[in-house]
């Protein structure tokens, strides 16, 4: 297939054009860089990178360590507000809460702990399963999200989550983060970062915590028995709340 | 006539063009035609203008569905590439000191009684570093944009 005969094909798309333009020529290199595990990007020419799309190769996971010092949650906190966009409200019951800063005591022995609980991007999320519309869902990685183009605000998802990990946005929203819509009427919780592990950086929570100095949050692919989080799952006993349940959670803890 | 079409070309939405013809003096009394404002910055939009005005909200639609649900990212159309050349400074918004879509989106939305409105939930501020910054700046303009930490209404 020539060059020439690509240009008279008026509908192609201008993209797939340059790409086939390419690839007929070959001699156009075609970059391709690995950003991070599960991470390509591939870039032809000077068009813009894209990425993507996930798959279910990877699994995303987190690896809580509940027994470091309590203060470095808060660091954790107001990395995801500062990162998402939220907080700053004046209504504590009814704020919108990503991630929040929960202690725990066993009432027999006294021993505490301090640990943060987001959502927990179950493998079989039941907030999925409830939701009437399709805007609760789960990609290919096992990433838990609200579509909040098509979410209506029934809340069906917040009362099926035993986290109790979502929330509904009751207020106007305004000064919202570029890669973060938020809006009233809708339900939000914790993303993991997407927007940023699609980029191949590690979720704000997590790099907040590890530039402070701990190793107390670990993110990875649970998948790939190479990486660090995998390791330290199968070299530490983990719990993960409520594992009764069945849902599979992807965030394990260390110390509860 | 000529100049009208010029004017035209310069934005990438508008209705006016299926109303027809010029306002005449005998339709005065009518609501204003639409006059979205000129591009902050750049000559050329991502597809033609005709094909813009009318597909634009199919590009987004489509491929806002990719990005969440399939995490594919970094494609031809981009909310965030509309705010980065379209979004435009106006002394009726914030009194000027932020860029924003409102003054690009709304004109034709209001005129043909267009209630979707992206900007309930995505900003329509313009933030530096959003969008792509390949497109040249306008002569003598600041390039750089005033985030929106407060009431980033956009639209």
């Amino acid at each position: 297939m020539s060059t020439n005969n690509l240009n008279t094909q008026q509908t192609v798309d201008a993209a797939k054009r340059d790409f086939l333009k390419a690839g007929a020529k070959a001699t156009a290199a075609v970059a391709v860089v690995t950003l991070a595990p599960g991470v390509t990007l591939y870039s032809v020419g000077a068009k813009a990178a894209v990425t993507g799309p996930a798959t279910s190769e990877r699994r995303w996971g987190m690896l809580i360590d509940a027994t470091a010092p309590e203060d470095i949650w808060d660091i954790a906190v107001d990395a995801c507000k500062t990162e998402q966009g939220w907080g700053g409200g004046n209504n504590p019951a009814t704020d919108p809460q990503w991630i929040r800063k929960v202690s725990v005591k066993d009432p027999k022995t006294g021993a505490k702990a301090t640990l943060p609980v987001m959502c927990q991007h179950c493998e079989n999320p039941p907030c999925v399963d409830v939701c009437p519309t399709g805007a609760s869902m789960q990609r290919a990685d096992g990433i838990v999200l609200v579509d909040k183009h098509i979410c209506i605000g029934c809340r069906y998802c917040m009362m099926a989550c035993p986290y109790a990990c979502r929330s509904f946005v009751h207020e106007n929203v305004t000064g919202q983060k570029p890669h973060m819509p938020r809006g009233k009427g809708t339900v939000e919780s914790c993303t993991l970062c997407v927007h940023r592990i699609d980029k191949g950086q590690l979720p704000a929570c997590v790099e907040a915590v590890t530039t402070a100095g701990s190793d107390a949050m670990l993110f990875g692919d649970l998948n790939d028995p190479n990486s660090d989080i995998s390791r330290a799952v199968s070299k530490y006993v983990t719990q993960r709340i409520r594992q009764d349940l069945g849902v599979e959670p992807s965030v394990h803890y260390r110390g509860i | 006539m000529r100049s009208a079409t010029k004017f035209l070309s310069l934005v990438v939405l508008g209705f006016a063009i299926l109303t027809g013809g010029l306002a005449s003096p005998a339709n005065a009394g009518e609501v204003p035609r639409p006059n979205p404002a000129k591009a902050f910055k750049g000559t050329e939009c991502v597809e033609p203008v005709d094909v813009m005005r009318r597909e634009h909200m199919n590009f987004l639609k489509h491929q806002r569905d990719e990005t969440l649900r399939e995490g594919i990212r970094g494609q031809k159309y981009s909310l965030n590439q509309c705010i980065d050349c379209h979004a435009v400074t106006s002394p009726d918004i914030m009194g000027g000191k932020v860029r924003t879509l409102k003054p690009f989106c709304a004109e034709c939305h209001n005129y043909a009684a267009v209630s979707i409105d992206c900007f309930q939930c995505h900003t329509g501020a313009a933030v530096p570093g959003i969008g792509q910054t390949t497109s040249p700046l306008p002569n003598g303009h600041p390039a750089v944009a005033v985030p929106a930490t407060e009431g980033g209404t956009a639209q």
